[in-house]
C-alpha cells in the first residue's frame, strides 16, 4: 500500500534480440543420441540417414563407439532412394535383425535425418507399425534431430517430447523433473527436494522404460534444461503445469530454482533455510575459489547449445564476468525469462548466426574469453583469443550446488593456463 | 539400408574437404544443411589445424525446402568468394543437397565469378571418402595443369599427401630426402600446401611420386596420359620397399640411385638378438590398401612376423589386395564392416593386430597389442615430434612403433624365468603398459591406474583389494572411516577422478580432525580445494 514503488533496473529481457540467418557452425539435433543413449539404459536409438549422418556419431561419440553403443545408422543407399514401398521393407528388416540381436531394448527410436526428411520417408507411420509387430516387447517411437529442423540440443527436446504422449496418465500431485542430467546430479537434485519433503519426485527421461512417469491434471514439472521447449509444450497438452525458474547453474541459479518448487509445494522458510544453507555456503565457496581469474573479465558466447543464457547470468553474477555478446541457436522466452530477468542490460543478445559476421564481432570485441564450438576455438586461439569449447558444458556435470565450483572451473581453467604458459608464440 | 555403427570413410564431400584444406588459395562451397560442419573439428582437433577449413556452407534449412535453396547457393557463393578471394572455387553438394538436386556446378557457371570454379560430382549414396578425395584432386588437375615447359634440372612432383592424412606431413619430408640424395629437385607437391596457381605448373615436373593411390592415382593417369609424366609405382614404406622406390626413380629419370643410409637403423634393431622373439609372432593387418600392402612386406620380410590374416576397407582396391592375399597365403577380408573385421580376428587369433583407430579398440577388446598403420586414426596419430612412415627414418620409426606394444624380448625371458612370482607373473603383462596388461579393470583399480598417471605413488601389491572391501586406512594413530552414504556418493564420481577425490577428502578430514566422513565432509572438500 504505502510502499515506494519498485523501479526496476532495465534487464536483458526487453533487450532487442539481433537476429541473424547464413552460415552456422553449430551440430545437428543427432548430436544428442550421444548422452541420450546413456541416460535411458533400455533404449536403441536408430538414425536413419546417411554416410555423413554415421560419421557424425563417430566423431562426436568418440571413444564410446565401442563400448556395446546402443544407437547406430541405417545408412540408405541408392536403392533406398529410388522407391518408398521399398525403403520400409528395408527399415522393417533392418530393425528386425537388430532387436533380434539385442533382446534387451525395450526402446527403439526412429530417429529422423535431413536425409530421410528431404525424401520423406514416413518414419512416424514406420514406428507405429513396428511398434505392433514388435509389441508387447519393444515400443517404437519416432523424432527428428535432422539439421534442417533441429540444433544441438534441441535433439534432446524432440526426443523427450516424442515420448510424452504416451506416457502413462496420472491423477496423483506429482513433480516430474525434465531433462537428462548425470545421475550424480539428479540424485542430488531429487535429495536435495526430497529432505525438504517434496514428493513423489520422477524424472524424464527415466533410466529404464518401465520406470517412465506418469502425467496428468495434476503433475507440475520443472526443466533442468533450458532447450525442451517442444517438450514443456507436449507436458502442458497433457495438463502438466510448468513451474518457472532460472536454471540451476550456480548458487544463486540453484536456489531460485529450488525456491520456486518449494513455493509451489508450500515449503516453509525454515525448512527451506535448514535444507539449503549448508550447501549454498560450499557452493560460494567453491566458486570464490574458483572464479578469480574470471572477475572483470569479458565473455564471448557463440550459439551453440541454448545454455548461453542461463551460462551467461550465472558468470555475470555471481563471477564477476561481462558480458559481451550471448548468442543462442534459438531463444525460448517462456524458458530463459527468468534468466533474461537477471541479465542487467548491457550485453548483444543474439538467436541464429551468420557465422563470417559474428567472428568480425569477436575479433572486433576481442573478448578475454570467447566460448564457441571445436571448429573455431582452435583457429581462434591462433589468432590470439582465449577460448571455452562449448560442448563439454553439455557433457560435464555442471548443475546444482555441489557443482558450482565446478562450472566455474571449466570457464576460468582456459584463463589460467593462458596465464601461466611461457611460450614463444610462433604465429 | 545398412546397419552401421562405425565407418571406416566418411561420405565424399569430406574427403572434398581434404583436398580443400590441405590447400591454399581453393575455397570449397558446399551445399549442405545445418549440421553438416561438425567435420570442421576433424582438421581443428584432430589434425589440430590453427585455421578453419576453407569450406562455406549454404546452411540450408527446413523452412527453405521448395523455395530457393538455388538461391541460397549463389548468394553463399558469391559471399564466400567477396570475402575470401580464392584463386579457385570448388562446388559441390553434401548428401542431403544430393537430393533436392539443384546443381551446385550448372549453377555456379551462371555466375560472375572471375576465378576458375571446379564442380564436383560425389555420389554420396554410392561412394565414400577416398573416392571424394580422389576424384576431387583430379577434377582440379584437369581444370588446373595444363602442358608447361618442363624445368631444365630434373624434377618431381609429389602428389596424394592431403589433410588428415596418416603422417602426411612427415612422409612429404622424408621423400623430399630421397629425391634429395639423387639430385632430383622438386616441383609441385600438392594438395598439401598448394595454390591452385602452383596447380597450373604440375605439367613442369619430369616425373610423379604418386604418395597415396588412394587419393591421386586418377590423376596421376590423367597427367601420365595427357602430360606425358610418368609416375612412380612403388611406396615407399619399409625398407625393402624404399630400396624399390630409389631404384624405380632413378630408372625414370635417369639418374644414379643414390641413397644416404647413415640414419637407417631398422635392419641392424631388427637383427639384433632382442628381437628373436620377433620370430614368427603372428600378426593380422587391416587399414587401406597402401598402408597395409606395404606393412604385410615390413612385417614379413624386415620383421621375421607370421601375416595371418590381412584386409582393407577401401573396395577400389579390392583386386591387388586379394592378390596379396594369395601371395601370404591367406584370404583378403575385403569390408568396410568393423564386426567382420572383429570376426576374422578372432578367429585368427594372431599375437599382434597392425590396423586402424577400429583394431585398436578390437585388439583392446580382445586383449591383443596393436600398433597403428593405416587411418582412420585418433589425435594421439598426429603426433608433434617427426615421425614419417616412408623411407629410412619411416623404417626406424615402424620398428619402434610395432614392438612396443609387445613385450619386450629379454622381459618376456624373465617373465617365464619368475612365472610363480606374485608381483611379477604372466598375468603383470609387460613392465611399460605401467603394470596393466589387457583385462577387465574394475573400477577401483582404473582409479588406481589414473592416480599413477597422475604421478601419484601407488604401489600395487599383489592382489587388488575389492572396493566393497574398504578397510580403514590406518595412518598413525587416527583411522578413517568412511559411512556407507558417503562411499556410495564416492563410487558416483567418475572412476578417472575417483582416487583423486578420496586423498583429497581424506586429507581435509585429517586436517580437521574428523575421523566420519560423510557425504557432507566429501563435498565440504570438493568446495575447499576447488580451483
Amino acid at each position: 500500500m504505502n510502499q515506494p514503488a519498485q523501479v526496476k533496473a532495465a534487464t536483458c529481457r526487453d533487450a532487442p534480440v539481433l537476429k541473424e540467418r547464413g552460415q552456422r557452425e553449430v551440430f545437428c539435433g543427432l548430436t544428442g543420441i550421444i548422452w541420450l543413449h546413456r541416460k535411458m539404459q533400455d533404449a536403441f536409438f536408430l538414425v536413419v540417414g546417411s554416410r555423413t549422418c554415421a560419421h557424425l556419431l563417430q566423431s562426436a561419440a568418440g571413444v564410446m563407439i565401442f563400448a556395446e553403443p546402443r544407437f547406430g545408422t541405417a545408412i540408405l543407399e541408392e536403392g533406398d532412394l529410388a522407391g518408398m514401398a521399398d525403403a520400409h521393407d528395408e527399415l522393417d528388416r533392418e530393425v528386425g535383425k537388430l532387436l533380434s540381436r539385442r533382446p534387451d531394448i525395450r526402446q527403439l527410436f526412429l530417429v529422423g535425418s535431413c536425409p530421410s526428411e528431404v525424401i520423406k520417408l514416413d518414419l512416424a507411420r514406420a514406428a507405429e507399425r513396428l511398434t505392433q509387430v514388435h509389441a508387447p516387447h519393444v515400443r517404437v517411437l519416432n523424432y527428428s534431430g535432422s539439421g534442417i529442423e533441429t540444433t544441438f540440443t534441441q535433439g534432446e527436446d524432440a526426443c523427450l517430447a516424442s515420448m510424452v504422449p504416451v506416457l502413462p496418465g496420472t491423477e496423483a500431485r506429482e513433480l516430474l523433473l525434465v531433462g537428462a542430467l548425470p545421475d550424480v546430479v539428479e540424485d542430488q537434485a531429487v535429495g536435495l527436494l526430497s529432505k525438504m519433503g517434496i514428493g513423489p519426485i520422477r524424472v524424464l527421461p527415466a533410466h529404464r522404460s518401465a520406470e517412465a512417469p506418469g502425467v496428468g491434471e495434476n503433475t507440475v514439472f520443472a526443466c533442468l534444461q533450458p532447450f525442451l521447449g517442444d517438450t514443456a509444450a507436449a507436458l502442458e497438452r497433457r495438463g502438466a503445469r510448468m513451474i518457472q525458474a532460472p536454471f540451476p547453474f550456480g548458487e544463486e541459479g540453484t536456489t531460485l530454482w529450488l525456491r520456486a518448487i518449494a513455493d509451489e509445494f508450500g515449503v516453509d522458510d525454515a525448512t527451506f533455510e535448514a535444507v539449503t544453507a549448508a550447501p549454498r555456503a560450499r557452493a560460494r565457496t567453491a566458486i570464490a575459489n574458483a572464479s578469480e581469474h574470471l572477475r572483470g573479465k569479458t565473455i564471448f558466447f557463440m550459439p551453440d547449445s541454448q545454455l548461453e543464457i542461463p551460462l551467461a547470468r550465472f558468470l555475470v553474477r555471481e563471477c564477476g564476468m561481462e558480458a559481451v555478446e550471448i548468442g543462442q541457436p534459438y531463444i525460448h522466452k517462456g524458458l530463459v525469462g527468468p534468466d533474461l530477468d537477471l541479465i542487467p542490460e548491457g550485453p548483444t543478445i543474439s538467436e541464429g548466426q551468420d557465422v563470417d559476421l559474428q567472428l568480425d564481432r569477436v575479433r572486433a570485441a576481442r573478448p578475454d574469453l570467447t566460448v564457441c564450438g571445436l571448429g573455431l576455438a582452435n583457429p581462434l586461439e591462433a589468432e590470439g583469443l582465449t577460448t571455452k569449447w562449448a560442448i563439454e558444458l553439455v557433457f560435464t556435470p555442471v548443475h546444482f550446488y555441489d557443482q558450482a565450483g565446478d562450472l566455474a572451473g571449466l570457464f576460468s581453467r582456459p584463463i589460467r593456463r593462458r596465464e601461466i604458459l611461457r611460450l614463444e608464440v610462433a604465429e | 539400408m545398412k546397419l552401421t555403427v562405425w565407418t571406416y570413410e566418411g561420405p565424399p564431400h569430406v574427403g572434398a574437404m581434404r583436398v580443400a584444406t590441405a590447400m591454399k588459395g581453393l575455397h570449397y562451397v558446399l551445399h549442405a544443411p545445418q549440421g553438416d560442419t561438425y567435420a570442421d573439428l576433424l582438421f581443428t582437433m584432430i589434425e589440430r589445424r590453427n585455421h578453419r577449413p576453407p569450406v562455406t556452407y549454404t546452411t540450408f534449412e527446413g523452412r527453405d525446402l521448395g523455395e530457393d535453396t538455388a538461391g541460397i547457393f549463389k548468394k553463399t557463393c558469391q559471399e564466400a568468394y567477396d570475402r575470401f578471394r580464392p584463386q579457385a572455387l570448388i562446388v559441390g553438394a553434401s548428401c542431403t543437397a544430393e537430393l533436392i538436386q539443384d546443381d551446385p556446378g550448372g549453377l555456379a557457371e551462371t555466375m560472375d565469378i572471375p576465378v576458375p570454379v571446379v564442380a564436383l560430382e560425389l555420389p554420396s549414396y554410392q561412394r565414400k571418402e577416398n573416392f571424394g578425395t580422389d576424384e576431387t584432386f583430379y577434377q582440379l588437375v584437369k581444370a588446373l595443369a595444363g602442358p608447361v615447359e618442363k624445368t631444365p634440372e630434373v624434377t618431381a612432383n609429389l602428389i596424394g599427401p592431403l589433410a588428415l592424412g596418416f603422417r602426411h606431413r612427415d612422409d612429404i619430408e622424408e621423400v623430399k630426402g630421397l629425391l634429395y640424395e639423387m639430385g632430383i629437385g622438386i616441383n609441385v607437391v600438392a594438395p598439401f600446401d598448394a595454390t591452385p596457381q602452383d596447380m597450373t605448373r604440375l605439367g613442369a615436373a619430369h616425373v610423379n611420386i604418386l604418395m597415396y593411390p588412394e587419393h591421386a592415382e586418377t590423376a596421376a593417369r590423367h597427367m601420365e596420359r595427357t602430360l606425358g609424366i610418368p609416375y612412380t609405382k612403388t611406396v615407399p614404406i619399409g625398407v625393402g620397399a624404399t630400396h624399390d622406390f630409389v631404384a624405380e626413380v632413378a630408372r625414370i629419370c635417369g639418374v644414379q640411385p643414390k641413397k644416404d643410409l647413415s640414419r637407417l637403423r631398422q635392419p641392424w634393431w631388427s637383427k639384433s638378438v632382442d628381437s628373436t622373439y620377433l620370430t614368427g609372432k603372428r600378426v593380422f593387418l587391416f587399414g587401406d590398401a597402401t598402408h597395409v600392402t606395404t606393412a604385410a612386406r615390413i612385417a614379413r620380410d624386415e620383421m621375421g612376423f607370421e601375416v595371418v590374416g590381412l584386409g582393407c576397407y577401401n573396395r577400389e582396391f579390392a583386386r591387388s589386395v586379394r592378390a596379396l592375399g594369395k601371395e601370404f597365403g591367406v584370404e583378403a577380408l575385403i569390408t568396410d564392416d568393423y564386426l567382420e573385421v572383429e570376426k576374422a580376428i578372432e578367429d585368427a587369433a594372431p599375437e599382434m593386430i597392425l590396423g586402424t583407430q577400429m583394431e585398436r579398440h578390437i585388439g583392446k577388446r580382445l586383449g591383443i597389442p596393436c600398433a597403428v598403420i593405416s587411418a582412420p586414426v585418433h589425435v594421439q596419430d598426429f603426433p608433434a615430434r617427426y615421425s614419417p612412415q616412408m623411407g629410412w627414418e619411416g623404417a626406424n620409426v615402424i620398428f619402434d612403433t610395432w614392438i612396443h606394444p609387445l613385450v619386450m624380448g629379454l622381459e618376456e625371458h624373465l617373465l617365464a624365468m619368475f612365472r610363480e612370482d606374485f608381483e611379477f607373473h604372466d598375468e603383470a603383462g609387460p613392465s611399460h603398459h605401467g603394470g596393466h596388461a589387457p583385462k577387465p579393470v574394475g573400477a577401483e583399480q582404473a582409479g588406481l591406474a589414473a592416480d599413477a598417471e597422475a604421478g601419484a605413488e601407488v604401489r600395487i601389491s599383489g592382489k587388488m583389494k575389492d572396493a566393497e572391501e574398504e578397510v580403514p586406512t590406518g595412518t598413525g594413530s587416527d583411522v578413517m572411516v568412511w559411512l556407507a552414504d558417503a562411499e556410495r556418493e564416492l563410487k558416483k564420481i567418475p572412476f578417472f577422478v575417483r582416487g583423486k577425490a578420496k586423498r583429497n577428502t581424506e586429507k581435509f578430514a585429517a586436517e580437521r580432525g574428523v575421523t566420519e566422513i560423510s557425504v557432507d565432509t566429501l563435498y565440504e572438500a570438493k568446495a575447499h580445494f576447488a580451483r
